[in-house]
């Protein structure tokens, strides 16, 4: 039974099961009385039954596909001898090629080993998913079935479906509730697994401090250079060198944006210029990525070479120019909320002492609203080390260990893109170091987005 | 001058309890988080009666109703100590449904709160989710009738499917009244029914409790004296938690007998 | 005496120092309007420059030939038979005869040049719809390559030295005579919005990525909306206030925070590698998204649900309503403009997003359109992404243009949730 098929069949009973229960209800009670005399609304003993006869062959669908994979996949492999004694990373090309057969009916091409035991396989697996398909059907439609008739033998009439009802309903919202925890779980098992693997092949010392970086590791040991080096330190250089471009286009404009808009600007005014920075917010990085790398990196390399200057076509300064341009509306709204906190007393206070406008601002609103600003920009610069597209089209891909902004550097997030992008096999250093990089990535967003959030609440309460 | 600084030790004078109970509170104590907003209080209230609650703002009289519907569990710090019966039922007992209990016992809130739905459909609510109509005919009568009690078919009757938004103060508050009043309860709270109105709709609402005591039991949490005065059988005045005096109305306004609660009736407690 | 003479040096310091505070107040002012307007400046310069170099995208130059049905079609059982048929000679005879006077072969391999070789398809489609035409002879317009279509736009230089052309002088005359003559004309580019990825300007389109991006919001929409509104309602009206709901809370203020291509790993390793969906597919993108949406959703979802005046859930709870009833019965539409509201903004977002994409393989070269959500299939960020690549002068006006269809989108989609705040907008 197609997955389909049985999801309509399980809706279809589990519509079944609300008109079963909800007749009984009614027939529990004398039919001359009034149906107030129920505990519940026929109504709830059918969402009951609903939940009974629906929720647990879902459940355990759920659960048999997460595994399934895995388990048919031992299955498979545990038929070939001359397979399984093979590396992990071998049996993950020959799963691969597999499935490849088997779904797009495209034979891999020439040379790949095992030709036969592939075409073998691809039959073999076929069948066990069959067999899993059809063990699963029979067993969630009995589940529920199972279910119907539990709920419809307590129906009575002092039954409490409602409250049962609402109890499992109460239960599916924590547990949606729950799926961002699973998230950040999911984030961070899958990240440090893969990345335990890597630091396996490459010493954990020599990625935070190894100064090359040149993941090409070749296809066979007897090539040259086969080793590869995983030194990160370039890839953070050239990071950090492209959010402090971005921070400096961003932090000053995003600020004195915030301040205009709030203290001078007439409303007339901000009305217009506010939806307009909000349309800077919601064009899609890789649109920035293309202007950066088509209309402002070609721009600054001519305008570098009327001065004399040798300007790189994939410069860190073109790169971090747009970036910034692109965390202006983030900063701006964040250092508006942050000024809004102020006590209008306090710039009150100031403006009775006979202060000019900005002297209040420069004087009292800033440094009293600086708590706010620099959580707004911990943010913002964490926004800034994670964003992807911008460098990946602008930025370049060569590690260099530099800082000065005309030239090209690369970034973590672009290493993670070019570490994963195209056919690879999962299991090689190279692909690990994807990981380890996004283990790296996290670590730090993390902690600028936690130090930043909280320095931004305690803020706000402390003018509560 | 005594019994005015010790309000710790302050014994309810009066008749806090009654013939034939149909509400019957026992020591009852409401702790939110650290504020005892309720000390030891025990009345009793009779059926087909009104009894008005009174005292300053904060002295718990809106906690104590709120005990009776158990409105308060759904503030997640409230704590109550202490019984309540309903008709020598503890609402408080495990196996008690609030649901079913706030079905016996509704309420009427401070400002009118009517659903922004119709005013038909404001009416029809509770007996749909109790399930007290068959088939719609009856659920019409219901609404006409409700609304016929609560004095508001008249204004009302040829417009049932706007918006219970649209009308005025003292109708939205009625239509508040003859929501409660259609689920059929036995007794209804009302928390300062009056107190976002008008003279004219005050005066309204008072006749419309004279009439609607004859079938329930309302306990009435009031600001007003006079309005205590008019419309109640038998006062209980609250002070800083604790229930001070309760006596017939007449006995209360006329001869109170603690001094606290002199105090209050002469004004010289706000 | 003294006192008046204080007061009044007071006054006179003021104003001395009067007119240099002024000077700077509005220094301050003008800095702060410079600095607004270089987020303005830099947005007209962002849609002049992707308006200006995508427009001409949308069109497409065609050259009319007169075609002969008569010799190289090959019929089986009254049909075309499409193998043995040469549809090539038939465009390059026809060609031959509108330029007789070319006839070396290094010449006229030129020649053939000037038509898109997807022009092939266009003609066994026209034998498809009309296939009296075989034996007789028509006038049909022919999609040009991508070449000659820059050219006639006017996008290369024609003083340019020829071995820095894309384009050679024989060609430059003949297109010249065409345009003179009136045999090329400028039609609706339809192959940018029917056609997937290809490796020849003229063919490629975007609707193969247009496909997925739908698909993937789908699945991004049916996944991420009941969750996040399940979870909205939870946090807001059953969690208990404990240290679970506090952390619930942090987490996910902090997932919204958390790098789009975190994700991404997140689906390469979970969605791919353990449950075993297939690469490159809507499914696995629309699942990530689904993922990186939910917190905005949860977020607002939050948002619309404590903007309900409380009043409204005590008169519920007061006539016997349960808890979950008054949810379901008031909270929950009276909130649900603001929920839809915040997932249209979701959605907009999830549309525009192509880092997670990158890493779940949705960058691969994808010619077909995707039908189901397991067909590989590419994303239009993506699609920008692979466009703005290439190096031909052709494909960056198809990118310039891609954007302007993503950014109508997004403007459609920002709008719409603009229109249901303000029409829902609700004084209580």
């Amino acid at each position: 039974m197609k997955l389909e098929t049985l999801f309509l069949f399980l809706i279809a009973l589990s519509i079944i099961s609300y008109y079963i229960a909800m007749r009984r209800a009614i027939m529990s009670v004398d039919s001359q009385q009034s149906i107030s005399k129920l505990h519940s609304m026929p109504t709830y003993h059918g969402y009951y039954a609903v939940i009974c006869s629906f929720v647990p062959p879902m459940i355990i669908i759920f659960l048999w596909l997460v595994f399934e994979q895995r388990v048919i996949s031992t299955l498979l492999i545990s038929n070939f001898s001359n397979i399984k004694v093979l590396s992990q990373g071998e049996i993950n090309l020959f799963l691969t090629n597999v499935q490849n057969t088997l779904y797009s009916n495209l034979f891999s091409q020439d040379g790949t080993r095992f030709q036969s035991e592939i075409q073998q396989a691809t039959i073999i697996l076929k069948s066990y998913q069959s067999i899993s398909r059809i063990i699963l059907s029979v067993f969630a439609i009995a589940v529920s079935i199972i279910g119907i008739i539990t709920v419809h033998r307590k129906i009575n009439q002092n039954y409490r479906a409602r409250n049962k009802f609402e109890n499992a309903v109460s239960k599916l919202l924590m547990t949606s509730s729950l799926v961002a925890i699973f998230t950040t779980i999911g984030i961070v098992l899958s990240v440090l697994f893969e990345s335990f693997r890597f630091f396996n092949e490459v010493s954990f010392w020599d990625f935070i401090f190894g100064t090359e970086w040149s993941p090409q590791t070749a296809l066979r040991d007897d090539q040259v250079g086969s080793s590869g080096s995983f030194g990160i330190l370039p890839l953070f250089v050239g990071t950090i060198l492209i959010t402090i471009i971005a921070m400096l286009v961003a932090g000053p404009i995003g600020l004195m944006t915030a301040i205009y808009l709030g203290q001078y600007a007439s409303p007339r005014f901000r009305n217009i210029a506010k939806p307009l920075l909000e349309v800077l917010a919601g064009i899609p990085t890789v649109v920035y990525g293309f202007f950066a790398a088509l209309t402002l990196a070609p721009f600054l390399r001519t305008w570098g070479e009327s001065v004399g200057l040798n300007v790189a076509s994939e410069s860190a300064l073109a790169a971090g120019m747009v970036m910034g341009i692109m965390i202006i509306p983030l900063i701006s709204s964040l250092s508006d909320d942050a000024i809004n906190a102020v006590p209008i007393a306090m710039s009150e206070g100031a403006l009775g002492l006979g202060s000019t406008e900005s002297e209040v601002i420069k004087k009292v609103v800033l440094p009293a609203a600086l708590p706010g600003i620099v959580g707004g920009f911990l943010l913002a610069i964490s926004r800034a080390i994670g964003e992807t597209m911008i460098v990946v089209m602008a930025a370049g891909l060569s590690a260099n260990l530099t800082v000065n902004p005309l030239e090209a550097v690369t970034t973590v997030t672009v290493q993670i893109v070019t570490l994963l992008v195209g056919d690879q096999e999962f299991d090689s250093a190279k692909t690990l170091a994807a990981f380890a990089l996004g283990l790296v990535l996290f670590i730090v967003t993390l902690g600028l987005n936690v130090f930043g959030l909280y320095i931004v609440r305690k803020y706000r309460e402390q003018y509560e | 001058m005594t019994a005015r600084d010790n309000i710790e030790d302050i014994e309810t004078i009066g008749n806090p309890n009654v013939e034939n109970p149909f509400i019957s509170a026992k020591n009852v104590n409401v702790h939110y988080g650290d504020n005892h907003a309720i000390k030891d209080v025990s009345l009793q209230i009779a059926k087909n009666q009104v009894i008005a609650l009174i005292g300053p703002s904060g002295c718990g009289k809106s906690t104590f109703i709120r005990c009776i519907n158990r409105m308060n569990d759904t503030i997640d710090i409230a704590k109550i100590t202490g019984k309540i019966s309903l008709d020598g039922e503890d609402i408080y007992s495990k196996e008690l449904d609030p649901v079913i209990l706030r079905a016996r016992v509704g309420m009427v809130f401070q400002k009118p709160n009517p659903f922004p739905k119709s005013i038909y459909d404001n009416v029809a609510y509770g007996p749909k989710i109790h399930g007290l109509a068959k088939d719609r005919n009856e659920l019409d009568e219901i609404v006409a009738n409700s609304l016929q009690k609560a004095g508001l078919y008249e204004e009302v009757s040829d417009r049932l499917d706007e918006s219970g938004l649209s009308l005025s103060g003292g109708q939205q508050q009625r239509l508040c009244i003859a929501r409660t009043i259609a689920v059929n309860p036995e007794v209804i709270l009302m928390d300062e029914p009056c107190s976002a109105l008008d003279p004219i709709a005050t005066a309204r609402i008072e006749n419309l409790i004279d009439e609607l005591s004859e079938k329930f039991s309302i306990v009435i949490v009031t600001h007003s004296m006079q309005q205590a005065a008019r419309v109640s059988q038998r006062v209980a005045y609250f002070h800083l938690g604790r229930l001070v005096e309760v006596d017939d109305t007449e006995k209360v306004f006329t001869n109170p007998s603690h001094i606290l609660t002199q105090d209050y009736i002469t004004g010289r407690i706000g | 005496m003294s006192k008046k003479n204080l007061s009044l040096s007071t006054q006179q310091k003021v104003r001395k120092s009067l007119s240099s505070r002024y000077k700077k107040e509005t220094l301050f002012q003008y800095f702060g309007l410079s600095s607004l307007s270089v987020g303005i400046i830099f947005l007209v310069i962002f849609f002049y420059s992707v308006l200006s170099q995508g427009f001409s995208a949308f069109t497409q130059t065609y050259i009319s030939l007169k075609v002969d049905f008569s010799d190289n079609l090959v019929v089986k059982n009254n049909k075309i038979d499409s193998i043995d048929s040469n549809f090539d000679a038939i465009i390059r005879s026809a060609l031959r005869e509108r330029f007789p006077e070319v006839n070396n072969r290094r010449d006229r391999r030129e020649l053939y040049k000037l038509i898109s070789i997807g022009a092939v398809y266009q003609l066994i489609d026209h034998l498809d719809m009309s296939p009296g035409d075989v034996g007789s002879r028509e006038i049909l317009s022919f999609p040009t390559s991508s070449d000659v279509d820059m050219y006639v736009k006017g996008n290369i230089d024609r003083k340019l030295d020829e071995s820095k052309r894309t384009i050679s002088n024989n060609q430059m005359m003949w297109i010249d005579e065409l345009v003179e003559k009136g045999e090329i004309k400028m039609k609706f580019n339809s192959a940018l919005f029917s056609n997937g990825d290809s490796r020849e300007p003229e063919l490629a389109g975007i609707y193969s990525a247009l496909k997925g991006s739908f698909l993937m919001l789908f699945i991004t929409l049916i996944v991420s909306f009941p969750v996040g509104i399940a979870a909205a309602i939870y946090l807001e009206e059953f969690a208990p206030k404990n240290k679970i709901s506090d952390l619930i809370e942090v987490n996910i203020n902090n997932l919204a925070a958390v790098p789009s291509i975190v994700f991404g790993l997140l689906g390469l390793a979970v969605f791919i590698n353990w449950f075993g969906i297939p690469r490159s597919s809507p499914l696995v993108g629309g699942l990530v998204l689904s993922l990186l949406t939910l917190p905005v959703i949860i977020i607002s979802s939050r948002a619309a649900i404590t903007a309900i005046p409380p009043s409204i859930k005590e008169a519920a709870l007061g006539v016997g309503a349960s808890h979950m009833q008054v949810v379901a019965h008031h909270i929950l539409p009276l909130a649900f403009p603001g929920m839809l509201t915040g997932a249209i903004i979701g959605m907009s977002r999830a549309l525009g997003e192509s880092a997670p994409l990158l890493m779940i393989g949705m960058v691969a070269f994808i010619v077909d359109i995707p039908s189901v959500i397991t067909d590989p299939s590419s994303a239009l960020p993506v699609q920008i992404y692979l466009w703005a690549d290439s190096p031909e002068r052709a494909f960056a006006e198809r990118t310039s243009a891609a954007i302007i269809i993503l950014l109508g989108f997004l403007l459609t989609m920002n709008l719409l949730a603009i229109y249901l705040r303000k029409k829902f907008e609700r004084k209580w």
